[in-house]
This record gives structure tokens, C-alpha cells and sequence, in this order.
């Protein structure tokens, strides 16, 4: 990294600032004035249609292994998804998850 | 007892937020630590590691920003990749009008502070749960949530910043963050509506991966989102 400190800085409060604008935009601004019921509809879907579009890559091209697919991440992901959906718990989820990845990790470093 | 009737409720909310918000720790606990690990890593002081966390307070945006500063890319570039990441937080910002917008403004600008994606994910479910929650209480809720998450997040990442690379790589730290996403979508999936929106989140997100960090994830959400409200309306008019 070659970047000054004021620079590093620099970017540290940009993001801040930016950050802060991103989450303040609609609640500041628009408060409580009547939103349309299409917005509202849509706006329900927010975050199902966002973390599955983010977390997709990351299953599929880990960074870890050099963004090739991996069995052991892929069966955990699964694990997670299918632990979260039978128990609706995001607890259960992420105990299912991490279960599945490490007894996979420690099956592969075995084998 | 009838003495506090008008308090109860209202202390009730903040803490069911806290007993919803605490079983995120385990992912924020992880990926604070790792932020600290890789900040420090790749060359920034204590005080710039703390400092971002503090200020930015947005796990996936603090990475992203990371990983181009550590190619030295351009100062504008390096800014438009992180708040593009950050991007999905004004649909978050959005979708909680409906819910807190007759808050008072500072009440209004702490939410947005600490909008992040457990805080957004807890309370968003638990306002639909709820209807009949005031403004107060779902404040109260979100400031819940959020005191166990926001403090253990500052501090871990001054605990990563210490342990430096003493962690191994054989720890997998960097699945934490995808798991926990997909224990949190899954609960989610109550409809077919929201079946096909994650379908489509991911199908577009995956075939626009080669464009730059977020700007894909913004399209495959737009449509994603679209897509459940159509199927919802056309499941509506079948009934």
C-alpha cells in the first residue's frame, strides 16, 4: 500500500460520510409521508433478493481456494440453507453450516 | 402492578431486540477479528484499523475497500467499489420508512448509523411479525438489537489488529460470512414469491460477476425484487 496517512484518512471519512448518506437516504428524507403500495411491495423483497445475489459467488469461487468450487464449502452452504428453512432459526442455520464445514475440513485434512 | 405499564412495553422491545441480536455475535465475532487481521496486514495503522471500523461500520464495504487499497488503485475508485457494496443499505434505508419514519430525526439518523445487515434482517422480521408495534417500540427494537452487535464489533476488530497473523488459515474464517447470510435468507423463503426472488438474486448475480464489485449484485437485486412482486400479485389473483 502507497497511499499517505492523510490519503488513508481521506478515504476512512469519504466512506464514513457516504456510508452514513447511503443508510440515512430514504428514512431522512422521505420520513413519514405515504410511500406507493408498489414500492412497498417490492421494497418487502429486499432482502431476499440481495443476500442470496451476494452470497452465490462467494459459495461458488471462494476466494480461499483460489476461486475454485470446493465440495466441503459447497455442502456446508447447503447445510446452512437447509438447517435455516426446516428449523427457521438463523441459529440452528449457522450451527448446521459450520458443523457441516468443519467436520468436512477435518475429513479432508484426514484423508 | 399497574406502575409501569406505560414503561414495560417499551423496555420489553429493547430487550427482545437484545436477546434477537446476540446470536449475530457469532458472525460478527469472525469477521471483525479478520478485518482487524487484514487491516493491519495491509499496512494501516491501529488508529486508521479502528478508526474505519468505528466510522464505516459496514463489514463487506471495509473489505472490499481493503482489498483495491492494497492493489493501490485510484482513490476514486477504491471509494465508488466500497459505497456500491454499501448500495444495497439504501434499499434497506427504504424498506424501513413504512416502520420508522414517524421517528424523530436524531432517532432516524442512529437507525441509519447502525443500519447494517443483522440489525435490518431482525427487525424487518420482526416488524412483520408485529404490526401492532409502535414507532417507539420498533426504535427501542432496533437500538436492542444492535447494543450487543455494534460494541463486540469494535472491539474484535482491536483484538485482530493485536493477534495479528497468529490465526490459521486452516480456520476458514473467510465462510463465516456466507454461511451466516445463507442461515439468515433461509427463514426468509415463506413463499414462492420469495423462493423465486433469491432464485433470480442469484442467477443474475452469478452471470454479472464480471463487472465491478457491486454493480451486479445492484441489477440482480432490482430484478430479483421485481420478480417477487410479480409472482406475489399473480399468486394473489389466482386465489
Amino acid at each position: 500500500m502507497s497511499y499517505s496517512d492523510a490519503t488513508i484518512w481521506g478515504i476512512i471519512g469519504c466512506l464514513a460520510i457516504g456510508t452514513f448518506l447511503i443508510r440515512f437516504s430514504f428514512l431522512g428524507l422521505i420520513g413519514d409521508r405515504p410511500m406507493p403500495p408498489i414500492v412497498l411491495r417490492l421494497l418487502r423483497f429486499t432482502p431476499v433478493a440481495v443476500l442470496p445475489g451476494m452470497v452465490a459467488p462467494l459459495v461458488l469461487w471462494p476466494a480461499a481456494t483460489g476461486g475454485e468450487p470446493d465440495p466441503v464449502r459447497l455442502i456446508a452452504a447447503f447445510a446452512a440453507l437447509a438447517a435455516g428453512f426446516w428449523t427457521r432459526n438463523v441459529v440452528w442455520g449457522i450451527v448446521g453450516g459450520a458443523t457441516a464445514l468443519y467436520a468436512g475440513l477435518g475429513l479432508t485434512a484426514l484423508l | 402492578m399497574t406502575v409501569s405499564t406505560a414503561k414495560a412495553p417499551a423496555r420489553n422491545a429493547y430487550l427482545a431486540g437484545m436477546r434477537d441480536g446476540w446470536p449475530y455475535i457469532f458472525m460478527v465475532v469472525p469477521f471483525s477479528i479478520l478485518f482487524g487481521v487484514v487491516a493491519i496486514d495491509a499496512g494501516l495503522s491501529l488508529a486508521q484499523t479502528i478508526g474505519f471500523t468505528v466510522l464505516v461500520i459496514a463489514g463487506a464495504a471495509q473489505f472490499a475497500a481493503l482489498q483495491l487499497m492494497v492493489e493501490n488503485a485510484a482513490v476514486p475508485l477504491v471509494l465508488l467499489a466500497a459505497l456500491a457494496v454499501n448500495l444495497r443499505m439504501a434499499m434497506y434505508s427504504a424498506s424501513l420508512v413504512p416502520y420508522l419514519g414517524a421517528a424523530p430525526l436524531w432517532q432516524r439518523a442512529l437507525v441509519a448509523y447502525l443500519n447494517f445487515d443483522q440489525t435490518y434482517m431482525a427487525s424487518v422480521t420482526r416488524y412483520e411479525d408485529r404490526p401492532e408495534m409502535s414507532v417507539q417500540q420498533r426504535f427501542l427494537y432496533f437500538m436492542g438489537v444492535a447494543t450487543p452487535i455494534a460494541p463486540v464489533w469494535y472491539a474484535m476488530t482491536l483484538v485482530g489488529a493485536y493477534a495479528g497473523a497468529a490465526i490459521p488459515d486452516a480456520w476458514a474464517l473467510d465462510f463465516v460470512l456466507p454461511i451466516t447470510f445463507l442461515a439468515m435468507v433461509a427463514p426468509m423463503l415463506k413463499s414462492l414469491a420469495h423462493v423465486a426472488a433469491a432464485v433470480v438474486s442469484i442467477a443474475v448475480a452469478l452471470s454479472l460477476h464480471w463487472l465491478p464489485s457491486g454493480a451486479g449484485l445492484l441489477v440482480a437485486a432490482f430484478c430479483a425484487m421485481s420478480t417477487g412482486a410479480v409472482v406475489e400479485t399473480l399468486m394473489e389473483r389466482r386465489q
